[in-house]
């Protein structure tokens, strides 16, 4: 048994996109300081089970709680619940084209802080911090749409990481980026889980969830279908098969090694 | 015939069925170029804005404010000279921040003369005095388009948005107008994708009733994507604290020099007034 506190606890979670069932019965338990890794393969249900954590959708059935503190609609009616819950969880999407509406860089990283009411210097402050953390001061008066793909990921998790949230969820956060842009924003993730921050990140990418997590949840079309060691989660070629996580011949794994596997064709090649 | 002149016939016939889709489907070529070019003249424009140029250096809000006067006191001038004198006073400013008189003459002096020349002409051999008013409409209209447009080229269009705060626009307001213009390009983006992958499987001629067709589509998809896209950005607006009020911060301070410029778009804007009495 954990003595770690739980940031997040879901019990029997569902949720349905009118007829379509993204989850089905999740149970899961996210402890506090813990890097995450939500593994799936598209339409697995990761990006609806992020939205969950970030009480952007509710569940249909099945109950969510942060802290102890179960997340209803009528908890976000307030004001003053609502402004804790944002500044502690923070969500990078994963289009930065969705997460970055703002004219410019600058005002993409005081939008939050600008909504939670923080006072003009405080918010100044700390968004100058920020820019210089992340080495994008320089882009500061540019508009999203002139970044690169890099660039605008950087600039995304910057405009979350700006309020310090002591949860951050990535949804995809290497996806559709160049190899360099990519080991940036792992050294970037890696650099993050210094055991104060409690990050979940979905994604299908094998070699991110090794580098970066120290616990892997497998999804599979909406449930659960294994948890626990990263490294481990990666070697079980015949789940990973399973769950679409691998091509059934020929797959690389987080080490660079490279498997292929007898198999037949109904045709030569 | 020997492998390299059947290659070159193959590659022959290969350019001639390219050139045949290529003008069969000349409609979806003008869309991607228009769109293209859209793309490039707002990359122009943002780049024109941010040069080291006269007008670019000074804050948005005193240019905005001194421009308005002006634009007041040619509204209100009962002098043709002191309109005039604006105008050579709009033309100096704009060689001052290097902005082309010929891109001025081609998107704002040849349309204003057309539009408003079409309006004013008949009153030149109609009504007594005709010439005069005339010769004031097209002045005036002149000459306020061409401050608006140094107002337009020499200032990026957020920080001119921004701007507008300090008209005490609500900030609601301004931020819609922020969230178009940064959206317009992700359209584009998706429009021009579209296109591309239409031209990439157009094969043969298309009549006027398929150009229709895919026209319609087009649009269909396009605004079905606008209205998803619309709903992933309001989540992630409600993810970082968005509870339906807009709030914008004007990080920068009026230096000096954007205090003496806009007293100097003043005084002078009450110089023309004065002598257009």
């Amino acid at each position: 048994m954990s003595a770690t506190a739980a940031v997040f606890e879901l019990q029997q979670v569902r949720y349905r996109y009118q007829e379509l069932t993204a989850l089905d019965g999740i149970d899961l338990r996210i402890e506090q300081g813990s890097r995450n890794v939500l593994l799936g393969a598209n339409g697995s249900g990761k990006s609806t089970l992020l939205r969950i954590l970030d009480a952007l959708y509710f569940p249909s059935s099945g109950s969510v709680r942060f802290h102890g503190r179960e997340l209803t609609p009528k908890l976000f009616e307030s004001d003053e619940n609502a402004f804790d819950f944002r500044r502690r969880v923070g969500l990078v999407f994963q289009s930065p084209d969705v997460q970055l509406f703002n004219p410019t860089v600058f005002d993409e990283i005081a939008f939050g802080p600008l909504q939670l009411r923080w006072e003009r210097e405080q918010i100044l402050s700390r968004v100058n911090t920020v820019l210089d953390r992340f080495e994008i001061a320089h882009l500061r008066d540019r508009p999203p749409h002139r970044l690169s793909g890099g660039e605008k990921k950087r600039v995304a998790i910057a405009s979350v990481l700006v309020l310090d949230p002591e949860v951050l969820l990535l949804d995809e956060p290497t996806a559709a980026l160049d190899p360099r842009s990519e080991s940036q924003i792992i050294n970037l993730l890696a650099s993050l889980g210094d055991g104060r921050r409690t990050v979940v990140i979905a994604t299908h990418d094998l070699n991110l969830a090794v580098d970066i997590g120290d616990r892997c949840v497998l999804l599979e079309r909406g449930r659960v279908a294994a948890e626990g060691d990263p490294r481990e989660i990666v070697r079980d070629t015949e789940l990973l098969g399973r769950v679409n996580l691998i091509h059934e011949h020929l797959h690389r794994h987080a080490s660079g090694l490279v498997h292929s596997h007898p198999h037949r064709h109904p045709h030569e090649h | 015939m020997d492998e390299r002149a059947h290659s070159r016939a193959g590659g022959d016939r290969k350019l001639m069925a390219s050139r045949s889709a290529r003008r069969a489907s000349a409609f979806v070529e003008k869309s991607i170029h228009s769109l293209l070019e859209t793309a490039d003249y707002a990359a122009r424009a943002e780049r024109r804005a941010e040069s080291r140029g006269l007008l670019q250096r000074l804050d948005p809000r005193s240019k905005l404010v001194g421009i308005l006067l002006l634009i007041f006191a040619v509204v209100f001038s009962r002098a043709l000279w002191p309109i005039a004198l604006v105008f050579a006073a709009a033309v100096a400013l704009a060689l001052g921040s290097g902005i082309r008189l010929r891109a001025v003459a081609v998107s704002i002096w040849i349309p204003a003369l057309l539009f408003t020349g079409a309006i004013a002409l008949p009153s030149v051999f109609v009504v007594e005095h005709g010439g005069r008013s005339a010769a004031f409409l097209v002045s005036r209209s002149l000459t306020c388009a061409t401050l608006s447009a140094l107002l337009v080229f020499s200032t990026p269009w957020p920080a001119l948005l921004k701007a507008l705060r300090a008209l005490r626009v609500p900030a609601i307001a301004v931020a819609m107008l922020g969230m178009t213009y940064r959206y317009l390009f992700s359209i584009l983006d998706i429009a021009r994708d579209m296109m591309e992958s239409r031209r990439s499987r157009t094969v043969g001629a298309l009549s006027g009733a398929e150009q229709r067709r895919i026209a319609a589509a087009s649009a269909g998809v396009l605004l079905s994507r606008s209205v998803q896209l619309s709903r992933e950005v309001h989540l992630a607006m409600l993810s970082r604290g968005y509870r339906g009020e807009a709030f914008t911060l004007e990080e920068r301070r009026m230096r000096p020099r954007d205090w003496t410029s806009l007293a100097l778009f003043a005084g002078f804007a009450a110089l023309v007034t004065g002598f257009g009495r």
